[in-house]
This record gives structure tokens, C-alpha cells and sequence, in this order.
């Protein structure tokens, strides 16, 4: 069994003549393990797909499954449990929360656990040293540098131990050195068994993952 | 981190912007706390005149023959044959149920003399009970504290030419003026005061009393309850509650509560109004941000608790705030305002609480319907950048 799974899936915007089908037919399996890179021009798709693999964007048709579980069956409420459970977002433009620290937007995903403040604590100091940002945990994001910013939004990804993470265009926002620091992150963090869906624009990006698929109209036009 | 820390922080942040939505909320509260103590002070003062105001319940022997009036009102038969009142009657009305209610029980015998040709009303009293019934007296000379020594109205002294310490001879006995009453205004011009058991022994009707006056105090408690224990246990008697002084100051009250309440509505509606508002735009701003929290795992619950738990913390401020401004501005407003003597500035906790939980009650309905509407944002909408 595939850790995802889709078969014709599909996803329409609007209605009558202003209809756009952002996605069409699309059939996909990713393994666990797996280092999948999404490319496409603008309007391919690619953002839709991540929104409905994120459990965030009911497909219009088409089944998907994580883990054998068929997450749009889920009511709202366990669908919402389910993303934080089960997957990891890496947002294009960080999307930290302004107000809350370094380490406090790590351990905002463990907010709504049972989990102890120290061992929330715990778990966070030990991805912030994984990812480089020790000594910086009670800085605000507007005082951290991009490629910074993006660590921290790494590990806010990471905390739950997810077993996926989806990224839209991680170093979309990053100069290139910072950009490569990160994709050299995202190497070694699936060389550590994670399974990282990733769309980006950057060709150089794809190197590191195991497979890509390129998306054009809403269709799968290479790789499966 | 808890939700809390979340909507904490988040407040933090919006300094400006909580700070006037805890103003608005705080100057509803300060409002109503102000009009509540107002209220209160007022009841007060209110029962403060009323035990001025002397006797609020006229005790008579039920009798048809209705020959004198005092203090503008009819006293039964001076005759007293049939039904008379006893000076033990007097110690009944200590007895009753409502007996805490009860301040002055002055019982009263009047009779007229002749003093130099001229008849004078003679009203034997216990000038203890007196003093407290009719606080308003001024007294040229000292209170009687003898049997011997008697008080007389400013027209008596007038008419009979007499000065403090001069001595009267009332039905043979000679008797010492101990002091002359100020002018009244009323009836009391014209008596003489005497001792009780002096003018019951000098007109010849020992024990026996025309009329008693009570002064219960009623501004909370319910008078005609009294009056109806007064009945039961004197069944002889005609027990009267002189209403007029109690209804005019009551009606006052009475309005002005009702006033307080239309403004209080009033002022916690827009109070609300400010909370709502500035939740709805606190939403709207937080569009991104709520999109994150749904995209990471936070369910709609969990949107919809950091959003009262704001407005909790901003009502529960605001509360406290509210009363304490609310007790500021009523005890140095208040008497401005209202002419009050003073207002009274007590820590009252019953009234605390009730500031507190009716400003959190209103700063978490204000923001039901902005913690629904952000509980229900779809998050690819929220998060444009996905």
C-alpha cells in the first residue's frame, strides 16, 4: 500500500463559462520514504495538489488515501486532526506567527496536545539544534533572516514528526546560497526517511529529490 | 504553549487596539457600577430622611369620636371611653415579628390646661423616644430629664411670655421650663411637653395613652407587613402607615432606578457594539494567521476558544476596571450629581462579581459571531500563498 495514493483526481473552480479545471485525472503513488519534487508552470496545478494532498481542498471528483485512509471521508473535525497528525506544511512565504517566538511558533502544532510545556520544550530544542537555530528561540520572526525564517518553519513542520511533509516553494522566497542550505536540509531529512512532497519552480531544487512530476494544464505530464 | 499563550500574545501585539476595546467595555462597566452605587447611596439617603421624617406608623384606639388632630393628623376621642390605649401597648409593639425593623416607639397622652386664662394643649411624651422620633428639634435650654421639667412650643413661650428655667404651674403642680422648642412650623409650637406619667397623673388618667407614634425603618422592608403585625397584636387599635413622605421618595428612587437601568442597556449595548467590531476586523486581519492554524491541525474549537479566550481576558479586565472607575466616579460624581451627602465606597464582592461576570458575559457574546466566522474561513482562502 502507498503512503498516498489519488486516482482521478480532480478539482474545478468556479462555474459555467468562467469554469477552470485547476487539476484533471490525476493518478499518483508515493511511497514512503519518497522525495517528490512537483513542477509546472503558474496555473499547472501544482498549488492545488498540495492544498488537496494538505487535506485542505476538497477534490471536485477523484478518490485520495494516506496511510489506507480515505481523508476527505473524514468528518471536519478529525480531517483537521489528521492534517496534524499525519503531515507537515512548509508554506512559500514562511507564514510564521508574528508575535510568537522562534520557539513558540516551533511548538504551536503541540498548542492543542496533551503534551507538557517542558516536553514541548524538550522536543523543539532538539529540532531547532537539528535545523541550526539554537540560541535564537526567543527571538520574533521580524528579527530572524529568510533562510532563518524558513528553518523555523521547517521545524514547526517537523515537531509532530509527521509523516509527510508538503513544501510549496520552500526557497521560492531565499537568496541562492540559503536556498541550497535548505535543499540540502530537505536531502539529509529524507535520507533520514522522511517523505517530503515539494513544489517548486527552481529545476536545481529537483536534483536531490527521488522523483519528479511535472504537472501542465491541471494534467500529469511526466512521471507517475 | 497552551491556546491561551496564543491569545495572550496576540494581545499583547495589538497594544493600541485592546486597549481601546477594553476603554469601550470598561466605560460601560463604569457606568452601570456608578448608576448601581448612585441607586444605592440614594436608597440610603432616602432611608436616612425617612427616620428625619419622625413617625412613618400612627397607632390610635379605634374610636368614632375624632376630636383633635396633631401633626395634621385626627386623633381618636380625647374622651378615650370605650377603647383606650395602655402605655403596655406600647412595650407590645417591641415585640413583634419585625421588631428589628423598628427604630422609635413614642407613646402619647394629650390633654388640654389652662395656664393664665388660657387653654393649652398638654402632651405628656417620653421625651427619650422623642428625641429619637423627631431628630429635627432644636431646643433653646436643655431636654426635660425630670418628671418636673417640661418642654414648650415657640408659641407657647411666645403667648405665655416664658424663658428657660422660669416655672409653670400645670394642674396645681409647679413644673420647671427646662428648654423652649425652635420654631417648627407644626403643631409642636402650640403644646406643652411634658412627662408621660406627669400628665398622666395630673389629668387624672393613669397608664392611659391617646395615640402612639412608631418610626419604622422601611425604606427595604415592607411597612404595611409591619402595620399588620401592629394590628394583630394591639386588635384595639386603628394602626395606620403614613405613606405620603415614603411613596413621593420612593417614586423618585424608583424612577431614577429605572433611568439607570435604560442607560446601562444602553451603554453595554454599545459596549458590546465595540467589542463585536473590533473582533470583526481582529478576524479579518488574522485571516493568514487562522489559515496556518488550520493547515498545522487546529480545529474550529480550537480557532473559536482563542478567540473568546480574548475576549475573556478583555471582558475580565475590563470588568475589574469598570468597577473600580464605576465606584470612583459615583462616590465624587454622585453628590454633585445628585446632591447626595456622600456615596458610599465599599469593596462590595457581590457587586464585583457581578461587574466582572457580566463585562466577560458581554465581551464573549460580542464575539460569538466573529469566532464562528473565523472557525468557518477556509484556509486555502486564508492562505493565499499556498
Amino acid at each position: 500500500m502507498s503512503l498516498i495514493e489519488t486516482k482521478g483526481l480532480s478539482k474545478m473552480y468556479g462555474s459555467g463559462e468562467e469554469r477552470v479545471n485547476a487539476l484533471m485525472g490525476v493518478n499518483l503513488r508515493i511511497e514512503k520514504g519518497e522525495f517528490i519534487s512537483v513542477m509546472g508552470p503558474s496555473g499547472s496545478g501544482k498549488s492545488t495538489l498540495l492544498t488537496i494532498l494538505g487535506g485542505l481542498n476538497h477534490p471536485t471528483s477523484g478518490e485520495i488515501t494516506m496511510d489506507g485512509i480515505s481523508i476527505y471521508e473524514l468528518p471536519p473535525e478529525k480531517l483537521a486532526d489528521f492534517r496534524r497528525e499525519y503531515l507537515g506544511f512548509i508554506f512559500q512565504s514562511f507564514q510564521l506567527i508574528p508575535y510568537l517566538t522562534v520557539i513558540e511558533n516551533v511548538v504551536l502544532p503541540l498548542s492543542i496536545t496533551d503534551i507538557p510545556n517542558r516536553e514541548q520544550m524538550k522536543k523543539a530544542g532538539e529540532i531547532l539544534e537539528r535545523i541550526g537555530l539554537i540560541g535564537k528561540e526567543k527571538r520574533l520572526p521580524d528579527q530572524l533572516s529568510g533562510g532563518e525564517q524558513e528553518r523555523v518553519a521547517i521545524a514547526r513542520a517537523l515537531i509532530n514528526s509527521p509523516p509527510i511533509l508538503l513544501a510549496d516553494e520552500p526557497t521560492g522566497n531565499l537568496d541562492t546560497k540559503t536556498g541550497k542550505e535548505i535543499i540540502e536540509l530537505f536531502k539529509s531529512l529524507n535520507q533520514e526517511g522522511q517523505t517530503i512532497v515539494m513544489v517548486t519552480h527552481n529545476p536545481d531544487n529537483t536534483r536531490v529529490s527521488s522523483r519528479l512530476i511535472t504537472l501542465r494544464d491541471g494534467r500529469v505530464e511526466y512521471g507517475k | 504553549m497552551r491556546l491561551k499563550d496564543i491569545s495572550i500574545n496576540n494581545l499583547k501585539r495589538r497594544k493600541g487596539k485592546v486597549f481601546f476595546l477594553i476603554l469601550g467595555l470598561t466605560i460601560g462597566m463604569t457606568t452601570v457600577i456608578s448608576l448601581i452605587s448612585i441607586s444605592r447611596s440614594l436608597e440610603e439617603d432616602i432611608s436616612k430622611k425617612l427616620d428625619e421624617f419622625g413617625a412613618n406608623i400612627l397607632i390610635l384606639p379605634r374610636s368614632e369620636d375624632l376630636s383633635l388632630t396633631y401633626g395634621g393628623m385626627s386623633i381618636g376621642g380625647l374622651t378615650l371611653d370605650a377603647h383606650t390605649l395602655n402605655i403596655s401597648d406600647a412595650q407590645k409593639i417591641r415585640q413583634i415579628e419585625a421588631q428589628e425593623n423598628i427604630g422609635a416607639v413614642s407613646p402619647k397622652f394629650v390633654g388640654v390646661v389652662e395656664i393664665d386664662g388660657k387653654k393649652i394643649p398638654l402632651v405628656g411624651v417620653q421625651f427619650e423616644e422623642e428625641q429619637r422620633l423627631k431628630k429635627w428639634w432644636k431646643v433653646h435650654g436643655t431636654f426635660p430629664k425630670r418628671q418636673d421639667e417640661i418642654l414648650i412650643g415657640h408659641e407657647v413661650a411666645v403667648r405665655l411670655f416664658k424663658s428657660p428655667q422660669d416655672p409653670l404651674l400645670i394642674g396645681g403642680k409647679e413644673v420647671r421650663i427646662s428648654g423652649i422648642l425652635g420654631e417648627t412650623g407644626s403643631q409642636d409650637d402650640f403644646f406643652i411637653f411634658a412627662d408621660l406619667s406627669f400628665v398622666q397623673e395630673t389629668l387624672n388618667r393613669p397608664k392611659s395613652v391617646s395615640f402612639i407614634e412608631v418610626s419604622a425603618y422601611c425604606h427595604t422592608c415592607p411597612i404595611d407587613e409591619i402595620v399588620r403585625q401592629i394590628s394583630k397584636t394591639l386588635p384595639h387599635a386603628k394602626v395606620t402607615a403614613i405613606k405620603q413622605t415614603l411613596q413621593s421618595k420612593m417614586e423618585t428612587l424608583d424612577h431614577f432606578k429605572k433611568f439607570s437601568v435604560a442607560i446601562s442597556i444602553i451603554v453595554l449595548m454599545i459596549g458590546g457594539l465595540i467589542v463585536f467590531t473590533n473582533m470583526m476586523a481582529s478576524v479579518h486581519e488574522r485571516k493568514r494567521e487562522i489559515g496556518i492554524f488550520r493547515a498545522i491541525g487546529f480545529r474550529k474549537t480550537h480557532i473559536m476558544r482563542i478567540i473568546f479566550l480574548e475576549a475573556l481576558i478583555v471582558g475580565l479586565i475590563a470588568g475589574v476596571l469598570g468597577y473600580l472607575m464605576g465606584l470612583g466616579v459615583s462616590y465624587f460624581f454622585g453628590p454633585v450629581v445628585l446632591g447626595l451627602e456622600r456615596v458610599r465606597w465599599t469593596l462590595d464582592p457581590t457587586l464585583a462579581i457581578g461587574a466582572i461576570f457580566l463585562s466577560t458575559l458581554i465581551g464573549v457574546l460580542s464575539s460569538v459571531y466573529p469566532a464562528v466566522r473565523a472557525s468557518k474561513m477556509d484556509p486555502t482562502e486564508a492562505l493565499r500563498a499556498l
